[in-house]
């Protein structure tokens, strides 16, 4: 894609304001123009590394924070290692660019899993139930509607925004790349979602790779991180081996 | 819809001949002849005391008598003119000619619109209008439905529900957009309005089946409850069940977002018994088969949304299927056809007895071809609305064009909504439509292609164009014939469209382009701008030259700054301004904050987002009579 050029003005970092069709996870310095970035620079949610963020004390879900996942951890993984064998990396996406409502869009995600999925099983979405603990009544989410962890962990956010206590909530997902965080995370008061699985086993969320959680969560629970913590050394292990 | 108001001092009721009196007496005093003159005219229906004092109503000759301010005469004429007023732009016009008349069109006034929630208080606006008994709010602008506003930015309708279950327990409708809606609100809604007829949530969100439920059992005069495009969660409530056990007054259920199995032996019955219903709209759950039943039972539907437009899993191949064409065949009076969720396109044929009295048909989410679409379109002579996905290709909209010569409105969704999609709609299907469809006044078209061409062809065949929304989904993408940016394509439209309100651009444009909005877009309200323009120069254009312009929505464009400051003068005609990704400092942002204090500016920056630098990510500003809100989240700064 062309990069658009803005007007002749000297006294502009060219680089940085530069809108262009690029990857996040450019730092500042490096000013190869391969991947530049523009000021609102985005990650597509399918196709940023599924980097699981903790959002902190805000209570707010912000996709914008892809940008700020990349950035934060341009020395580990590059961006965009898709996860996804199955098709070639697409082109990044720019949030809301074709504007077309989610309402739309997700119903067009569902027409394709769904003639995918008649094919295989005949049953075209993941429905399970979702709770949260200390909240007054349970959910329901489709995984199918959602093609990433992140997409997921924005939609239980908006679900039990309502059931926050104090300065946390139905928080993101667990950054697994930061072993430490993740040890203060799970002894704190947040939240953190966990699945079973078709074992029957408890898992955190953000184990494994997108489409193997799809099929293989049976239901959800967003729990206390402390009541988490028997189910983090799973996560350890792997926060381990990347290191 | 003219409603006549009662006069507010009801209790003085006069006799007849009092009235003949007073008005002798009146003509006396005043010096002024057209208030007699109204006063004469009035039909006596009003039975209105034109002895001035509220409270005293004894004749005039009584020396206590006390004179009636003039004004008071003229308030109590006014008020049996004025509440013919609808139009709310009348209405706004008529409070501004003195306080008499603003006294009075406020006491007369019955359906409150306010185009954004925090541009007044729901404080102020009751104290002002007491007697209304509509409420149409928006709160969020139109690119929070693009994931651009992080969530629980606000628009919540807690605010205006508490004091409107206090100010209007007559209130009988209430129509929201893009309102953050809670299972509570809508509790306390369904319990404080005892009349309440008709609830339209459209892109809310916040709210799930438990909240329709306390609606459908609470609000037993309910005739309309619609909600579209908006975001309800499942709470495993079989609400359908919760609608009273006698009849209904229902006219209207549209619940097709409502993406959650339904009860449907519940909802059969409810058809059954509301006799009233006109439009109904299902959800996906509902299937092809079910759909006959209810269609069955009710005839007199004039719009109708499908369901899944395919036999339930369960019905086994082979097994008889009801005669669903009859059933189209037999519901004389539907004009307004949508759903076909998951269609299979054999079953599309089912509609052709419908077609020829068809005005409006959304197939916005049915994945058919051109071949599966031409028998039907071919039916479709009435129809003035049409949404299509571009599965049906140019060919399908030459099909169009060549049939629908009513079209007043078009919409092309994507079928594949990425930019790199193979975009199976191009300038061919625009030009053919522009030349088919004369009368054509609103277009939404989504493409990969397009060319100068085409869109200065729809320029010239389509004179009566109001929107013109195209979408050239790749970003930049020049005139794929010439090469060129499409300034020419949508300067034309600005230049010849002369009743163009509403403009939403794409593809390769440069500051020329936006000259030419500037100069001729002189009846533009809404533009929507996106990956376009080479420097501020490009915003100070419209800004300087759209005397109308009311709402500007702009996302990744380069304007700063100085742009931003150009548009002083014509802020306050707003009703908002966007700009995110764009090139504005927080310097920049600031400044217009100063100079304008009736503005609320809004700024989305982020913590963490070093990267940014000094650029301020999203700018969101407003016109406001109550200064900052003070339910913003953190990631809002107000300056």
């Amino acid at each position: 894609m062309a990069c658009v050029l803005g007007g002749a003005d000297g006294d502009l970092n060219y680089e940085e304001t530069e809108l262009c069709l690029g990857l996040p996870g450019g730092g500042k310095s490096e000013v190869e123009t391969t991947t530049p970035k523009a000021p609102g620079k985005r990650g597509f949610a399918e196709t940023v590394d599924l980097k699981l963020n903790l959002q902190g004390k805000d209570a707010v879900m912000d996709l914008n924070d892809n940008i700020k996942n990349a950035s934060k951890d341009k020395n580990h993984l590059p961006a965009a290692t898709v996860k996804d064998p199955a098709k070639p990396p697409a082109k990044a996406q720019v949030v809301g660019w074709p504007p077309v409502r989610c309402y739309r869009k997700n119903i067009m995600a569902q027409k394709n899993t769904s003639e995918v999925g008649e094919k295989a099983s005949g049953n075209s979405a993941a429905f399970v139930k979702v709770c949260m603990d200390g909240a007054p009544y349970l959910r329901k989410v489709d995984l199918k509607m959602y093609k990433s962890y992140q997409e997921l962990s924005d939609a239980l956010a908006k679900m039990f925004s309502s059931f926050t206590m104090g300065n946390y909530g139905a928080q993101g997902m667990i950054d697994f790349m930061n072993g430490s965080k993740l040890m203060d995370l799970l002894n704190s008061s947040e939240y953190v979602p966990t699945y079973e699985d078709k074992d029957g086993d408890w898992m955190l969320v953000g184990d494994v790779p997108w489409e193997m959680f799809v099929e293989s969560c049976k239901r959800l629970r967003i729990m206390k991180g402390s009541e988490a913590i028997g189910l983090a050394p799973r996560a350890m292990e792997k926060c381990k081996s990347r290191t | 819809m003219v409603i006549s108001k009662k006069p507010r001092s009801q209790n003085h009721y006069p006799n007849p001949n009092f009235m003949r009196e007073d008005r002798t007496e009146m003509s006396e005093d005043d010096d002024r002849s057209s208030p007699s003159d109204s006063v004469n005219t009035i039909d006596s229906c009003s039975n209105k005391t034109t002895s001035g004092s509220t409270s005293g109503s004894g004749p005039s000759s009584i020396p206590e008598y006390q004179a009636p301010y003039p004004d008071q005469v003229l308030e109590n004429v006014l008020e049996n003119v004025l509440c013919f007023l609808t139009s709310r732009r009348d209405r706004n016009a008529a409070s501004l000619v003195c306080r008499s008349w603003y006294r009075v069109e406020a006491l007369t006034r019955s359906d409150l619109f306010i185009g954004n929630c925090y541009a007044v208080s729901p404080r102020r606006a009751t104290s002002r209008f007491t007697r209304i008994r509509s409420v149409t709010l928006k709160g969020k602008p139109r690119f929070a439905d693009f994931n651009l506003m992080p969530p629980n930015w606000g628009a919540h309708f807690a605010p205006w529900v508490s004091a409107m279950a206090k100010a209007y327990p007559w209130l009988e409708k209430v129509h929201l957009k893009r309102m953050t809606v809670t299972d509570e609100d809508l509790a306390v809604l369904a319990e404080s309005f005892f009349g309440f007829k008709e609830l339209v949530l459209v892109c809310c969100d916040g709210f799930g089946t438990n909240g329709l439920a306390v609606v459908a059992s609470r609000c037993r005069q309910l005739r309309v409850l619609d909600l579209i495009e908006s975001e309800v969660s499942d709470d495993e409530v079989d609400w359908i069940s919760f609608f009273p056990e006698s009849a209904t007054c229902l006219e209207s259920l549209i619940f097709d977002c409502v993406d959650c199995p339904i009860n449907f032996d519940a909802l059969e019955r409810l058809v059954a018994r509301s006799l009233s219903l006109k439009k109904l709209r299902l959800n996906r759950y509902v299937s092809i088969g079910q759909l006959h039943r209810l269609m069955v039972r009710a005839p007199q539907l004039t719009h109708l949304g499908t369901g899944s437009f395919r036999p339930s899993e369960d019905v086994a191949q082979g097994e008889q299927e009801p005669d669903y064409t009859s059933a189209f065949a037999a519901s004389k009076s539907l004009v307004c056809l949508s759903g076909f969720r998951d269609i299979i396109p054999d079953y599309l044929t089912a509609i052709y007895p419908v077609c020829a009295s068809l005005t409006s048909l959304n197939l916005s989410y049915a994945n058919i071809n051109a071949e599966q679409l031409k028998p039907i379109i071919g039916n479709c002579h009435k129809l003035q609305i049409f949404w299509v996905l571009d599965s049906i290709c140019d060919e399908g909209l030459q099909a169009v064009a060549a049939t629908c010569k009513e079209l007043r409105e078009l919409r092309v969704f994507p079928i594949d909504a990425r930019e790199d999609s193979e975009g199976p709609v191009s300038e061919v299907g625009l030009q053919a439509i522009s030349e088919g469809c004369r009368k054509l006044q609103s277009i939404l078209y989504f493409c990969q292609r397009m060319t100068n061409a085409a869109v200065i062809a729809m320029s010239k065949n389509c004179p009566d164009l109001v929107v013109f929304r195209l979408c050239i989904m790749g970003r930049h993408r020049p005139d794929h014939v010439t090469g060129e940016p499409m300034d020419e394509g949508f300067g034309a439209i600005v230049m010849n469209c002369k009743k163009l309100t509403r403009l939403a651009v794409s593809g390769l444009l440069t500051d020329r382009a936006f000259n030419y909005f500037g100069r001729y877009g002189k009846t533009v309200r809404t533009l929507s701008v996106a990956f376009a323009g080479d420097s501020d120069m490009a915003l100070k254009y419209v800004l300087e030259g759209c005397p109308r312009l009311q709402k500007l929505e702009i996302r990744d464009s380069p304007f700063g700054d100085a742009a931003l400051l150009s548009g002083r003068h014509h802020y306050y005609n707003m009703r908002f301004l966007w700009m995110s990704s764009c090139k504005l400092t927080s310097g920049g942002c600031q400044q217009i904050a100063q100079e304008l204090p009736h503005l609320v500016v809004e700024v989305f920056n982020h913590e963490f987002d070093e990267d940014m630098g000094n650029f301020v990510n999203t700018l969101y500003m407003y016109r406001s009579l109550e200064g900052p809100r003070d339910d913003a989240p953190k990631f809002v700064s107000i300056l």
